[in-house]
């Protein structure tokens, strides 16, 4: 389909994409996260549920190191990744969309996709012309398709409706190539046919990526993700298929319980 | 097919989607941004009448000084979202400099120019480490902190900078150049000579503004969190504009010293970087053009207003306060702005 996604690689058991090795997270005295371990494998979707207030997002900041730790480790492809810069993330082939929509939004849509894209490279030429770099362009426009926005590349971002500057976003993060895209939650505040379309787009780009998703509604994920992993209360409640997942003792007592 | 969706969550999804509603669609849009690309020409152009419609040619030559003291800011401001006030030390750090180069070491004038914007570069390198750590009102106020203390670091070298008098006798009568000799003394060949030196500002401002990190700077702006994660070196980027913008600003200054042959401690006073501020927001921050407008304004309405009350700065100051509340886009920004509006 797009050029120039990473061609899909074979799930066979591969060593972990990421890793976090005893993840702790504490304001002042409230631990919002502590000791969590999970191996992420390569390829897939793999989302990260819980009950509201489980440290969920504080566990996708820490593993997109939008927020150093307070104690354990990172590993990105075995390689200690802790504690770097956010930028230096994204240049690994990290990427990842905000739960808060998050993109530039008085440049236009092609614009945007077009920066995101230009990022990639360590240099940023000083005095060449943007028009210089023609494949960043086309580019952006091969991926604005592939989300859904062709036709709204000219629109400024900020005139987008709220589903299509979320899809904006995650063509946003996809710009720079990732081999490993992080979304904190991407159906929130959508509509169903949204968070339908939005969910078809996921299961797309698996097919390119490996995928870790926060997800808040626990049955929009259970059809599409090969693993999930439980948080509650700051810890690492349980992991495994969705399978494991929905016969775990405990899940069903404080999650299950409750929507069911 | 949204007409029949009922969205409970998405409310707000709808009324972006209303068509035509992209601005600079249509001739107008085609004009502008035909416009947009000769930016550099139209602006020259614009430059190398104006002394025929200014009030008299020394004005028409502050102006011209003061619209590259603007555009240099408004590369941090307009176009890199940071305020800073400390611009002061840039437009000073390059009037001392060249102002320096000639009275001290009796350089050539075109020395003088590159030793001056040496200077504010640097100065511009020690402040921009430091401030750019700090985000919003803290950078501001850091920037602030800094100029001051340059300014005091000038103010106690008398013996260099003439201290409180200012640096007086920066007497550039002739500038001789291989083939020719320009004569300064008359107003038009001296506005020209500044014109040459700030067009090729301007072009390489633009060349800047276009290329993938004048790009940059505008993600930056837009949205830093989003730029870092996309892999922008945000820090390092800002200190770069940075830099550039008061290499800019150090260059307005040491054509300054030139052409009023005098270097006032004010140069470096906070109230000059507040000027920066006001005339980017009068012309329009953001906007290549409105720093020149910002400055005309700026210039002709304290050239007006001083021979008419020696309380010009209390009109000025009520003038500024109505711009940011009824036209925050400027005056070049509005125009702009409602010429995208006609859409014929």
């Amino acid at each position: 389909m797009v050029s120039g996604i990473p061609v899909p690689r074979a799930p066979v058991a591969a060593p972990p994409i990421l890793s976090a090795q005893g993840l702790g997270k504490a304001f002042g005295k409230f631990r919002a996260l502590s000791g969590v371990t999970v191996d992420f494998p390569e390829g897939g979707i793999t989302a990260i549920i819980g009950p509201n207030g489980a440290g969920k997002s504080t566990f996708f900041n820490l593993i997109s190191g939008a927020v150093p730790p307070s104690e354990g480790r990172v590993l990105f492809r075995g390689r200690d990744i802790t504690g770097l810069p956010p930028h230096r993330f994204a240049r690994m082939g990290i990427a990842k969309s905000f739960q808060i929509t998050n993109v530039f939004p008085h440049l236009t849509v092609r614009e945007n996709v077009r920066v995101a894209a230009q990022a990639r490279n360590v240099r940023v030429p000083l005095f060449r012309d943007r028009s210089a770099f023609p494949e960043l362009t086309e580019r952006a426009e091969a991926l604005l398709g592939a989300v859904g926005l062709g036709h709204r590349l000219d629109r400024l971002a900020r005139e987008l409706a709220h589903g299509e500057q979320r899809a904006l976003e995650i063509a946003v993060a996809l710009a720079a190539e990732p081999s490993l895209l992080l979304l904190d939650e991407p159906t929130a505040g959508m509509s169903p046919e949204e968070t339908r379309a939005m969910m078809d787009l996921v299961q797309r780009l698996a097919e390119t990526c490996t995928l870790i998703l926060v997800e808040h509604k626990m049955k929009l994920v259970m059809g599409l993700c090969r693993r999930l992993v439980v948080l509650h209360q700051g810890q690492l409640l349980a992991e495994g298929t969705p399978d494991d997942i929905r016969a775990h003792p405990e899940v069903r007592r404080v999650y299950l319980g409750k929507s069911a | 097919m949204s007409a029949q969706t009922t969205t409970p969550v998405g409310a707000a999804a709808s009324p972006a989607a209303s068509p035509a509603a992209r601005p600079g669609a249509g001739r107008t849009g085609r004009w502008l941004a035909l416009a947009s690309r000769h930016r550099v020409a139209l602006t020259l152009a614009f430059l190398v009448v104006f002394p025929w419609i200014a009030p008299y040619q020394a004005l028409a030559a502050n102006i011209l000084v003061l619209g590259l003291y603007a555009l240099g800011f408004n590369l941090l401001f307009g176009y890199t979202g940071l305020l800073s006030f400390g611009h002061a030390a840039f437009l000073g750090g390059g009037a001392y400099g060249s102002g320096i180069a000639i009275v001290h070491y009796g350089l050539h004038p075109v020395l003088a120019l590159v030793a001056g914007t040496l200077l504010a570069t640097l100065i511009a390198v020690a402040m921009g480490a430091l401030a750019i750590r700090t985000r919003g009102i803290y950078f501001a106020m850091t920037t602030l902190a800094l100029s001051m203390c340059v300014y005091y670091a000038f103010y106690q070298a008398e013996s260099f900078t003439g201290g409180e008098n200012g640096l007086r006798g920066i007497n550039v009568p002739s500038l001789s150049l291989p083939g020719f000799r320009l004569d300064l003394l008359n107003p038009t060949v001296k506005y020209y000579a500044v014109l040459a030196v700030v067009g090729l500002a301007v072009w390489l401002f633009s060349r800047l503004l276009s290329s993938p990190f004048g790009a940059a700077l505008e993600a930056i702006r837009e949205n830093e969190n989003r730029a870092q994660a996309c892999g922008y070196d945000v820090r390092r980027m800002k200190l770069v504009a940075f830099v550039i913008s008061g290499a800019l600003c150090g260059l307005a200054g040491a054509l300054q010293a030139i052409h009023l042959s005098i270097v006032p401690i004010e140069t470096m006073h906070y109230s000059t970087s507040g000027q920066a501020v006001m005339m980017a927001l009068l012309g329009g921050m953001g906007t290549f053009f409105g720093p020149f407008v910002g400055a005309a304004t700026f210039s002709l309405l304290q050239d007006g207003l001083t021979t008419l009350t020696s309380h010009w700065q209390l009109f000025v100051g009520a003038i500024f306060i109505a711009f940011v509340l009824f036209l925050p886009l400027g005056i070049w920004g509005e125009v702009l702005a409602r010429l995208r509006r006609a859409g014929w």
